[in-house]
């Protein structure tokens, strides 16, 4: 067993490190087929692992210790229990799809090879971050998956800046950037919540450190709670850390689909699902959570309602549906967070890469107000986003019913009714922008024929690959009950109440009312052809919604333009003034004392026999002044 | 009776002689001069204090001085002819080659 988890996690560091030795040059098709293959392997061994999981329990492995300093010792060491099995096949599977499906997405990109490399390298820091049976290697891979993302959102990096109304992201390096910095913030909370971990129990082993919580005074867990959620909301990019997301569809759309979508982004749910003995002993934190993961949900979902980009869409929903994750996490129903995580990754993953289809055909023309009609030419992608699109928007019998519908029943049941019809609200959102999207895209007038494009569809073994995702998207909700029965195992049981129980048929009825509610409403706006309204256009609420409530622009104007402008007088007045000016003065007194003395350098030996007796007499003089002193 | 004080006065006085005559003097032979000068009165020094301390080190020490000036010397003229045959002077005013 011990192979089959070493196999899963250095596969794709394999595969990485062998796409890496052809990262500069030009394209090589096998360099593709072969990383591809071994993220296959990883996937089989994941999907193994989970089998022997599933009968035999959790499988821990120690490779070798890494840190030995002092009392302090952190192992390499790997845990697969049911949860990090659960993740592992996840990742593993999307990771494939999106491998195989980039063969075809990036063929005529210079750095094929390149960008290959660094998928591989993400996937890789991914199973560390859920395999690690600490809190330190969870944090490795961590910062492993920050840089890959930071390297494939700027995978473009030579493109310019633009501005903000022509670009809502300015250019793919600056929003890779926006993105590392405000993962950094998020990271150095989580840190601190380390540390503390490692102050108060000595240790970092994920066991150790959930038996030992007891020992803590309440504040102390409050505290650290609280910090570690700190990192989760970078990685999540929930409110206020949440503009790198929208920002990091910038990167190619293969990208978007497994990082920014299925895998790093849940990376927070996973942590918050990981540390569930910690709040499950700190119940504010945790209604804390659920609040701000409900707010983020309607947030993002009001911001997908008017954008125009087909890929930003996604990337609210995807924000939108991390605050359902983080409101079932909070509530206490781990095992419902990660059902819908699970889910999730496969139906967005689908949605993205579906995305990916109409961008390629649509030569990376994103607004959706440019396409229209395409259902014609583009069957299979059509079917694939439909689906994908009806699992989102959680229409009986697809994936997202069953999670979606499960989240709201357990907002039902800890009688916070207020994150309930919120979120039950979010849920007619969905339905809407999902099918507003579905709509403009392939129903409706065929309006890109005015701005001369040729769409095409995409080649039969991508439309292949993104099949599992697809069946996935279908049937992975009919596995709810023993999905529940199997990660339940390691996380807590949820339990409904009996009141519950009589109410889940009035709850699944409202929710699909509200559901159904939207897809017809979008149905009647935008199925025949797009009718563009001057006047809503122009109002404010359309602005405030299509600009993301400006908070781009204040925080530009509150922190950056201010912060630019702090280093500029850092620079200027303080680097140049002081420290600079302290080494160059050294060298200015070495340099002009140096020149002074040039003048002793006669060449002259009468000269330096001079100064030679010179220094014989006063050295003289210095030892008679000593002698006559002792 | 002359004393340990008077040839360490004579040693004294020919050292500085010595000294003078390296520093004053421009001509290559005459520093060499100089320098045997002081090699000698230091030489004075050691014996009158060795026999002044029936310690025969001193002398033996004089004895080395004599010998390493010996061979200076026979060194130091074989040069000084190459630079007079190079340069038609030994005028020091004349090699400034190292100025800085």
């Amino acid at each position: 067993m011990e192979t089959l988890v070493y196999t899963a996690l250095f596969a794709p560091l394999v595969s990485s490190l062998f796409a890496a030795l052809f990262g500069m040059t030009p394209k090589r098709q096998f360099v593709g087929i072969v990383t591809s293959l071994l993220l296959f392997v990883s996937f089989v061994s994941s999907a193994l692992l989970l089998d022997y999981v599933m009968e035999f329990g959790s499988i821990h492995v120690t490779m070798m210790d890494w840190i030995v300093a002092g009392d302090m010792s952190v192992p390499f060491g790997f845990n697969v229990d049911q949860v990090t099995a659960v993740m592992m096949t996840v990742v593993t599977l999307v990771s494939t799809v999106v491998h195989i499906y980039s063969n075809g997405y990036m063929e005529h990109d210079k750095g094929f090879n390149r960008f290959f490399s660094y998928l591989s390298a993400f996937v890789f820091s991914m199973m560390v971050l859920v395999m690690s049976d600490n809190f330190l290697g969870l944090f490795i891979g961590w910062e492993g998956v920050g840089v890959c993302s930071w390297l494939l959102i700027g995978f473009w990096y030579h493109k310019e800046d633009v501005g903000r109304d022509v670009n809502p992201s300015i250019s793919p390096a600056w929003a890779a950037n926006e993105a590392f910095i405000m993962n950094r913030i998020a990271d150095l909370g989580m840190l601190v919540g380390i540390f503390l971990i490692y102050w108060n129990i000595g240790s970092l082993q994920y066991d150790v450190v959930f038996s030992h919580l007891d020992g803590l005074s309440h504040g102390m867990l409050v505290a650290i709670g609280i910090f570690l959620f700190i990192g989760a909301m970078g990685k999540s990019a929930q409110f206020p850390l949440h503009t790198w997301l929208a920002d990091a569809m910038e990167g190619p759309t293969p990208v978007s689909a497994l990082i920014h979508a299925a895998t790093m982004v849940t990376a927070g749910v996973y942590l918050v699902i990981r540390a569930n003995p910690l709040y499950d002993m700190i119940p504010e934190v945790g209604y804390f959570i659920a609040a701000l993961g409900t707010f983020v949900a309607i947030f993002a979902a009001s911001m997908a309602l008017v954008n125009r980009d087909l890929k930003r869409i996604i990337a609210y929903s995807t924000l939108s549906q991390l605050g359902y994750m983080f409101a079932a996490a909070g509530l206490g129903a781990y095992w419902v967070a990660l059902f819908h995580l699970a889910a999730h990754a496969f139906f967005k993953a689908l949605l993205f890469l579906g995305a990916g289809n109409v961008m390629h055909a649509m030569h990376d023309e994103l607004d959706i107000f440019k396409m229209g009609g395409l259902k014609k030419i583009m069957g299979w992608t059509y079917a694939y986003m439909g689906v994908a699109s009806l699992a989102l928007a959680g229409i009986w019998p697809l994936a997202g019913f069953y999670s979606k519908d499960t989240i709201l029943e357990v907002a039902f049941n800890e009688h916070t009714y207020g994150i309930w019809f919120i979120l039950w609200l979010t849920a007619g959102l969905t339905a809407f922008y999902s099918f507003r999207l579905v709509f403009l895209t392939f129903w409706s007038d065929s309006r890109y024929k005015e701005f001369g494009f040729h769409p095409h569809e995409v080649q039969k073994y991508v439309l292949w690959a993104m099949a599992p995702l697809a069946i996935l998207a279908v049937v992975f909700g009919w596995y709810k009950d023993s999905f529940m029965e199997f990660v339940t195992r390691t996380l807590p049981l949820y339990e409904m109440s009996e009141h519950t129980h009589h109410m889940v048929g009035v709850l699944i009825a409202v929710t699909t009312l509200v559901a159904v509610g939207g897809i017809v409403v979008a149905y009647l706006m935008y199925s025949r052809r797009l009718k563009r309204n001057e006047k809503i256009e122009k109002s404010l609420p359309y602005r405030v919604l299509s600009n993301q409530y400006y908070i781009p622009i204040f925080y530009e104007k509150a922190f950056s333009k201010p912060y630019a402008e702090l280093s500029d007088i850092a620079w200027k007045e303080i680097d140049m003034q002081v420290v600079d000016a302290t080494v160059d003065g050294i060298a200015h007194l070495v340099e002009e004392s140096g020149d002074g003395a040039r003048g002793m350098q006669t060449g002259n030996l009468s000269d330096y026999l001079k100064w030679m007796a010179f220094g014989v007499i006063a050295l003289a003089v210095l030892a008679v002044f000593v002698a006559m002193k002792s | 009776m002359v004393g340990l004080n008077e040839y360490l006065i004579l040693s004294a006085i020919l050292f500085s002689i010595g000294v003078v005559g390296v520093i004053r003097r421009k001509n290559l032979l005459m520093l060499f001069f100089a320098t045997e000068i002081m090699l000698n009165a230091a030489n004075i020094a050691f014996a009158a204090i060795s026999s002044y301390h029936n310690d025969l080190t001193g002398q033996m020490f004089a004895f080395f001085i004599v010998a390493v000036a010996a061979s200076e010397v026979a060194v130091g003229l074989g040069l000084l002819i190459l630079i007079y045959k190079k340069y038609g002077t030994l005028d020091l005013d004349n090699f400034t080659v190292l100025k800085g």
